[in-house]
């Protein structure tokens, strides 16, 4: 029973996959959307009810299909593993993945490739639950590879511009590395602790009996935190992120914002006991994750495409993810993962609302006052932009006030990194929203023309994930967690928890007032001066540089892209001619000596027995006489 | 009185076997080649294999050289018009005769012979009883397959020489 | 039981049979009459023969003697089928001189 209906949760999108992609031409947009809709929609229902079960029971639901590989004293499984952990990653990938489904019927009706769409949505939905469901690290790097795929398919999809294919090259090269280290990872793993399964792994720790190379260990964390930084985008393997906003907004929104780039924070949490052991890599961790969070909010700062101001809040949010990773406070950061997924997937689908009413416009300069038109599309955008902002009752205040919490019982500058990441987070998310709803309408008379309300199936997923960022935050209040004691039993060692003491009310009033200070600055310059951000070309001084994200792009061209071309042009130009010619040389004497030895095959019959007969006496001379 | 036996019938196969290649006329080559197979049969019986002589005899120079001399006379072939080879040619071939003579007897000369010494044991092993039990005991596989052989290479012949229709 | 080896000796034989091998050889190299070309196949197979029943007699072992059979059953199944493409070259070619199967040249 449990087994088959973990197999439905998996066949469903699989099939939704397959409908679309070999018979999808044949359906109308609209058919073969709801299809990809309603087979995530089934496999929602299916973790609905294994949520509720294992809520109830609190005992994971193991399924083991069969021996994948069997080697001496080293067996790996094909099995899924439904435990408290993947179920809830599970339960805002389908759930979310159904809502952007229902949005992306609508927002990409007029593509003539909607079938493909679906398909590869479909397929990105199967191998995320791949991914999270695995038992084992092997089955895990299956979904792993399979989403970095599916988010290549779908960040080129509209394959037509180079540009766009190559933001999708980028993100799948970026992927690569990161998957490098994580395969390593799991070798080292692997080679530890004689397998890859979780609970095996788990025990081995739990038991303390074995003698693990520390060492060998550190390097294991080192390179799955490599792995994740891939996937998650961290520095320094972050670039790729703002470049993925090529692919259409839905798929900003699911895999780029809510899901996929989640997948690291989930393997850390997921081999959280591992992590543990390894102090200093923990906090490497905690410091990538705080640099991160600042350069990706500084960044943010100065960018004046919608989209690409959300993609740098989503590294700084990813980042201040990371961060309590490395305290050690698992829950936490998945807490910050779940209302991260509601709000930021709202503030996408919101801007892919705005974009469809401008016809493809994104630069902020050329929006404004779509308050007045799209009454809706601001609503959620303005509830999602103070979740993420920090302010109080909002999901987003809560998981960020945690993490910050946590930074700041252990580790003062981290928190006052991660602390001015936050105001500057404020900043820019109301700098964005001021640009484009408030003020007067900056763009073309044709555009103003067409300024529309987004229809039903665009506006019902944001008001549904505009209440969860509403009242996400419920499900982990301070001092009463719901999630802390639902995550219990995954995770090995739990974060401290600190009273609600005067510290902590302190540190809240601190984060409120510093997100009121940015939202203030935004005010100011945006509404009270009605500023608009200069043309490119009147860019200068330090803004430049920040608006040109610190050339890093430029740096890794320069220093890593560029010598490996010039490896490549030596090879290709010295080596390859040099081997071609050799081998094409051995060619070329095969074809003189056939060519003259075609004249001894002259087809008489006599003339082959007399060669025979000359042949088998040397053989015999050879053999006897020598 | 032996010795001058194997002599003579060396020497006669070994004239009609030259007389075999050098006949003009393949009836006469064909004739030629049956007495050839009768003195080979010769040495048997002096082998005292009397059994395999009178095998020899049905099959070579009964079975087979019958078989060749039908399809000559079925080919017309009964006259002496075949040309020689070009001079080059039969240079080569008597070149290649030396060659092959000489190195087959170098070879058999280097070969010493070793210690083993031919003594008469007495014992039975050419009769037709023994070789029977040998070839359908030891050899009852071998002796199949030969039957299946035999059988395939027939159904082999009779389509060969079958007339095709070619159609037009 | 008399022997004629006790007599002769195993040499002389294996000269013969060498000898009768070569003149097979040498009539398979110079005729061009493929049904010549047969014949000299045939006594090159029957200087074998005679080598294998000589060795035989010699060893006094009566597997000699059996493979001799066998020789003689390959000999006939390829003599029935050998002629019987002659015949199928025949009704192409009208002769069937060797030097005029030029076609098998690739």
């Amino acid at each position: 029973m449990e087994t088959n209906l973990a197999l439905l949760l998996l066949l469903a999108p699989l099939a939704g996959f397959l409908i679309n992609i070999f018979a999808g031409k044949k359906l109308s947009g609209n058919l073969s959307g709801t299809l990809g809709s309603l087979a995530v929609a089934v496999s929602f229902a299916v973790t609905l009810f294994f949520f509720l079960q294992v809520n109830n029971t609190g005992e994971p639901v193991m399924v083991n299909l069969y021996t994948w590989m069997k080697m001496v004293n080293f067996d790996i499984n094909f099995g899924f593993q439904l435990d408290q952990l993947s179920l809830l990653w599970l339960m805002f990938v389908t759930g979310i993945g159904t809502l952007i489904h229902i949005y992306s019927i609508s927002y990409m009706h007029d593509d003539e490739n909607i079938h493909k769409f679906f398909a590869y949505l479909n397929l990105f939905v199967l191998f995320m639950m791949i991914l999270v469901m695995g038992s084992n690290l092997l089955i895990m790097f299956i979904g792993w590879e399979g989403v970095g795929l599916c988010s290549y398919l779908l960040i080129g999809f509209w394959y037509k511009k180079q540009e766009y294919n190559d933001a999708a090259k980028k993100a799948f090269i970026m992927n690569r590395i990161g998957d490098l280290g994580f395969l390593i990872g799991i070798f080292i793993i692997g080679y530890l602790f004689h397998s890859v399964e979780y609970n095996d792994i788990r025990n081995i720790i739990a038991s303390g009996e074995a003698d693990i190379d520390m060492a060998w260990l550190g390097i294991a964390a080192l390179c799955l935190f490599i792995g994740a930084c891939g996937k998650s985008a961290q520095i320094p393997l972050y670039t790729w992120l703002p470049d993925a906003m090529a692919g259409p907004t839905p798929v900003s929104a699911l895999i780029h914002a809510a899901t996929m780039v989640t997948a690291g924070i989930f393997m850390i949490t997921r081999l959280n006991f591992v992590f543990d052991l390894t102090p200093d890599i923990q906090h490497i961790i905690a410091i990538v994750g705080a640099i991160t969070s600042l350069m990706a909010a500084t960044i943010g700062l100065a960018q004046n495409d919608i989209k690409k101001v959300l993609a740098y809040s989503t590294v700084s949010q990813l980042g201040l993810m990371f961060m309590a990773l490395g305290f050690g406070a698992y829950e936490v950061a998945v807490f910050h993962v779940i209302t991260h997924a509601f709000f930021k997937a709202c503030l996408f689908l919101g801007s892919g609302s705005v974009i469809h009413a401008m016809h493809g416009e994104q630069d902020m300069r050329n929006m404004g006052g779509l308050k007045k038109v799209m009454g809706i599309t601001f609503a959620t955008f303005m509830i999602s932009t103070l979740a993420i902002s920090g302010l109080p009752p909002f999901s987003g205040f809560f998981s960020k006030d945690e993490i910050l919490m946590t930074a700041f019982h252990h580790d003062k500058v981290l928190w006052i990194i991660g602390s001015l990441a936050s105001i500057m987070t404020a900043f820019y998310m109301f700098r964005l929203v001021f640009l484009t709803f408030y003020k007067d309408f900056r763009g073309t008379e044709e555009q103003k023309h067409h300024l529309h309300e987004s229809p039903g199936l665009i506006t019902f997923p944001l008001i549904v994930l505009a209440i969860l960022a509403l009242v996400g935050g419920a499900i982990s209040l301070p001092g009463s967690s719901w999630l802390n004691h639902y995550l219990a039993p995954v995770i090995a060692n739990p974060a401290q928890h600190h009273a609600l003491g005067t510290t902590e009310y302190m540190l809240m009033g601190i984060a409120v007032v510093g997100a009121l200070i940015g939202i203030g600055l935004a005010y100011t310059k945006y509404i009270s001066k009605a500023q608009v951000p200069p043309q490119d070309s009147e860019i200068t001084g330090f803004t430049k540089v920040v608006y040109n994200k610190f050339y890093v792009d430029e740096i890794y061209m320069a220093v890593i892209v560029k010598p490996i071309y010039a490896i490549g042009s030596f090879f290709k130009n010295v080596t390859e001619a040099a081997i071609s010619g050799f081998v094409f040389g051995l060619g070329r004497a095969a074809t003189l000596i056939g060519a003259q030895g075609r004249y001894i095959q002259n087809g008489s019959v006599g003339f082959y027995l007399l060669i025979f007969v000359l042949g088998m006496c040397s053989v015999i001379a050879y053999i006897f006489l020598k | 009185m032996i010795t001058t036996l194997f002599y003579i019938l060396s020497a006669f196969t070994l004239a009609t076997a030259f007389l075999t290649i050098f006949s003009k006329n393949p009836i006469h080559s064909a004739i030629y080649l049956v007495l050839c197979f009768f003195s080979i049969a010769g040495h048997y019986l002096m082998f005292n294999a009397q059994f395999l002589a009178i095998v020899h005899i049905i099959v070579y120079s009964g079975a087979i050289m019958i078989l060749m001399l039908f399809t000559i006379m079925l080919m017309n072939l009964n006259k002496e018009d075949e040309k020689n080879k070009t001079l080059w040619s039969r240079l080569a071939a008597v070149i290649s005769f030396c060659l092959v003579a000489l190195v087959l007897l170098a070879a058999f000369i280097k070969a010493q012979q070793t210690g083993y010494t031919y003594e008469v044991s007495g014992e039975d092993y050419q009769s037709i009883k023994v070789l029977g039990q040998v070839l359908l005991n030891d050899y009852m596989v071998p002796f199949e397959f030969a039957s299946v052989l035999l059988l395939v290479s027939m159904i082999g012949a009779v389509l060969l020489s079958k007339k095709e229709h070619i159609n037009n | 039981m008399e022997n004629i080896l006790q007599e002769i000796g195993i040499d002389n034989y294996i000269y013969l049979s060498a000898l009768l091998f070569c003149v097979g050889a040498f009539g398979v190299l110079y005729r061009r009459n493929a049904i010549v070309m047969f014949m000299s196949i045939e006594i090159m197979l029957n200087a074998v023969n005679l080598l294998l029943v000589a060795f035989s007699t010699y060893h006094q072992d009566a597997a000699g003697q059996v493979f001799v059979f066998f020789s003689m059953a390959v000999a006939a199944a390829e003599v029935a089928v050998g002629l019987a493409i002659l015949v199928a070259v025949y009704r192409n070619i009208s002769n069937i001189d060797i030097d005029n199967l030029k076609k098998l040249k690739g």
